[in-house]
């Protein structure tokens, strides 16, 4: 073949080189740019090597953060991905109530996520919202702005109500498109509603489990606009995660080199984990 | 095992709503293999269904012996089904899939490993029995299906519903001589439903022919091809099918565009007293040319196809159409070929059905 047609190859890939490099290089590099550099104003600045790294992985404020993050974001997958396994068990196969089902648990998701926020705000205050009034009646003392542990209830119970419709969704796909024939077969097997379960309806979810775990995972460690509405992070700290920590510090502080060495280890982090379960359920396929 | 009686059964998938399947009456005999035959849409895989429990008729009775099992659920049937598509517990080593409706009736793990071991052998799937079910291919997934109809000795019939669809044809071969095997050494009732009719043919003992939910005929291939009891039979079964051509009867002699051909007195004189419509109908494969010297009709030859061993003769005799096989072409003349229909071959069908047949 001729070097010429290699040259026009590369000509006819360069619009999207270009858009890429606009869109996720450059911005990315400015922030590379920043993590190693101390920058006071246009045309003073420093470079400063590793130090904001090192700065920033020896803050205990945010070793605090990245706990509460990680408490968070295996909660939400403990709770939500079996419930929303569960509820898609529920679901009607077929008829009128389909859509009906569909179009309800498709509504959380349509909510603008500071909006989200704002609605539970109201929805679980102890002296007016429905939820918060409901719960003192009964005889608990629940105040999410003044205690930890109700603040974190809140924000999880938040976050199930808002995103478990995902994992339904893509569950409830999923189980759809298993042909009759496994569950008739398995009726003349003798097989029983959790023997279903177990050896057809979970190793025929596993393609979609693995995307609601890998969606669900990062959604919820990237988790802002809710909880920020919501408590504010508070009371205290409590309910701080990371990426209210990284916005204080970029845009509250200014400190922009810090931030910068924050948002690439925390961007390491949800890249790693995200690989490391991909990984996993890959894996568990091959054993055997 | 045991004998599959059919009594007055017929199924309404709407409360009066057109029948998928039409009411009938049959017995089959236990250790037969039946293989239900039709064009899909035919009721076929209804008739399946409601064999195995997957389905309740609207009317009629199922018994499996002496026992009514209409209502029972098909778990408590004892019966086996292969399905189109080879279903298998991916999760599950080959082993475990065939132990699994042993495991779920709690048998002894020691009878469990036996059993399956028989069965294994008797399918050709004791090399692959730890590895799991998933990796393997279409054909050894579809035994494993089978297997797993088989392992329970208690298993009244097994049932099979176009179980080759997803199989490479030179395996097909391979898996029907399989299911005739196994068939011999466990003496099984089988049910096999397929829209193939070499496949009914080469199969079954017994084929059922189906057309709009209708049993049209239930005989040995031989009789299906010999006397089909109604044209769509012998149209359906044979390639090409069968001839038919509108007739009137006069005496023992048929009359088609003209000319006469002579048909069995007791059939001519039954055809006439029928009062339908009348048509003869004759196997491509049975009309013989004529000699030299014999009185034939004369069939205008409109296209000749080598078929290897055979030829294919496709011609009109008046405005009817026919199929003619020969053996070979040399006694096709310049003004056409001229052809015996042979007394005992030539059939007579009244509004479609078999002039003196059985239905």
């Amino acid at each position: 073949m001729d070097k010429r047609e290699y040259q026009w190859a590369w000509l006819m890939v360069l619009p999207v080189v270009l858009i890429v490099a606009f869109s996720a290089i450059m911005p990315l590099m400015t922030v590379v740019n920043y993590s190693v550099q101390d920058i006071f104003g246009p045309g003073s600045r420093f470079f400063v090597g590793t130090e904001w790294f090192k700065e920033v992985l020896r803050d205990p404020a945010l070793h605090g953060a990245l706990i509460r993050q990680i408490i968070f974001s295996a909660a939400v997958l403990v709770i939500q991905i079996p419930l929303g396994i569960a509820l898609a068990l529920c679901m009607p196969k077929k008829g009128p109530w389909v859509s009906v089902a569909l179009v309800l648990l498709a509504l959380p998701l349509l909510v603008p996520w500071n909006v989200v926020g704002t609605i539970w705000q109201v929805f679980a205050r102890p002296d007016v919202g429905l939820a918060g009034v409901a719960i003192n009646s009964l005889g608990f003392d629940y105040n999410y702005t003044g205690d930890p542990i109700d603040a974190w209830f809140t924000v999880l119970v938040m976050d199930v109500w808002h995103w478990t419709s995902l994992v339904i969704l893509l569950c409830y796909a999923g189980l759809q498109a298993i042909p009759d024939a496994f569950y008739q077969a398995a009726r003349i097997d003798g097989a029983s509603r959790w023997a279903v379960f177990r050896y057809i309806e979970l190793p025929k979810l596993k393609g979609v489990l693995l995307i609601a775990i890998l969606l669900r995972f990062i959604f919820s460690f990237r988790i802002y606009a809710e909880p920020f509405v919501l408590t504010g992070g508070g009371p205290g700290n409590s309910t701080t995660f990371l990426s209210q920590s990284l916005t204080t510090m970029a845009v509250g502080q200014f400190d922009l080199g810090p931030a910068a060495a924050f948002s690439l280890i925390y961007f390491l982090i949800i890249l790693l984990f995200s690989y490391v379960f991909y990984l996993t359920i890959l894996n568990m396929d091959r054993e055997g | 095992m045991a004998r599959i009686e059919l009594n007055n059964l017929a199924h309404q998938y709407a409360p009066g709503g057109e029948y998928a399947l039409q009411p009938m009456q049959h017995v089959w005999e236990d250790g037969g293999a039946y293989a239900l035959l039709g064009p899909s849409g035919c009721g076929k895989t209804t008739l399946l269904n409601i064999i195995s429990g997957l389905l309740t008729p609207s009317q009629g009775q199922v018994l499996f012996g002496d026992q009514d099992v209409t209502r029972l659920p098909p778990e408590q049937r004892n019966i086996g089904q292969v399905f189109q598509f080879p279903v298998i517990y991916d999760t599950m080593s080959v082993f475990d899939n065939l132990a699994f409706p042993l495991r779920n009736r709690r048998l002894s793990e020691d009878y469990v490993s036996r059993r399956v071991t028989q069965i294994a052998g008797m399918l050709g799937l004791d090399e692959v029995l730890k590895r799991r079910a998933k990796n393997l291919t279409a054909d050894a997934k579809q035994k494993i299906s089978l297997g797993r109809g088989l392992v329970r000795e208690d298993v009244a019939a097994v049932l099979f519903d176009e179980p080759l669809t997803v199989i490479d044809p030179h395996l097909k071969w391979q898996l029907r001589r399989k299911l005739r095997e196994v068939h011999e050494q466990l003496n099984l009732t089988l049910v096999y439903v397929t829209h193939d009719q070499t496949e009914a043919l080469t199969f079954a003992d017994k084929v059922v022919v189906m057309l709009a939910g209708q049993v049209l005929q239930v005989g040995t291939p031989q009789a299906l091809f010999e006397r089909p009891e109604h044209t769509f039979v012998g149209y359906f079964i044979g390639s090409p099918g069968m001839n038919f051509m509108d007739c009137q009867v006069e005496g023992s002699e048929a009359i088609v565009a003209g000319e006469r051909i002579a048909v069995d007195p007791a059939m001519a004189a039954a055809a006439s007293e029928s009062g339908g419509q009348l048509q003869l109908g004759i196997r491509p494969g049975l009309i013989r040319p004529a000699a030299a010297d014999e009185a034939g009709l004369m069939i205008q030859v409109d296209q000749v196809e080598d078929l290897g061993d055979y030829e294919l003769i496709t011609g009109h005799l008046g405005e009817h159409k026919i199929h003619v096989r020969l053996e070979e072409s040399e006694k096709i003349g310049s003004d056409g070929l001229k052809v015996v229909f042979p007394t005992e071959h030539s059939l007579l069908y009244a509004d479609d059905r078999l002039v003196g047949g059985g239905a």
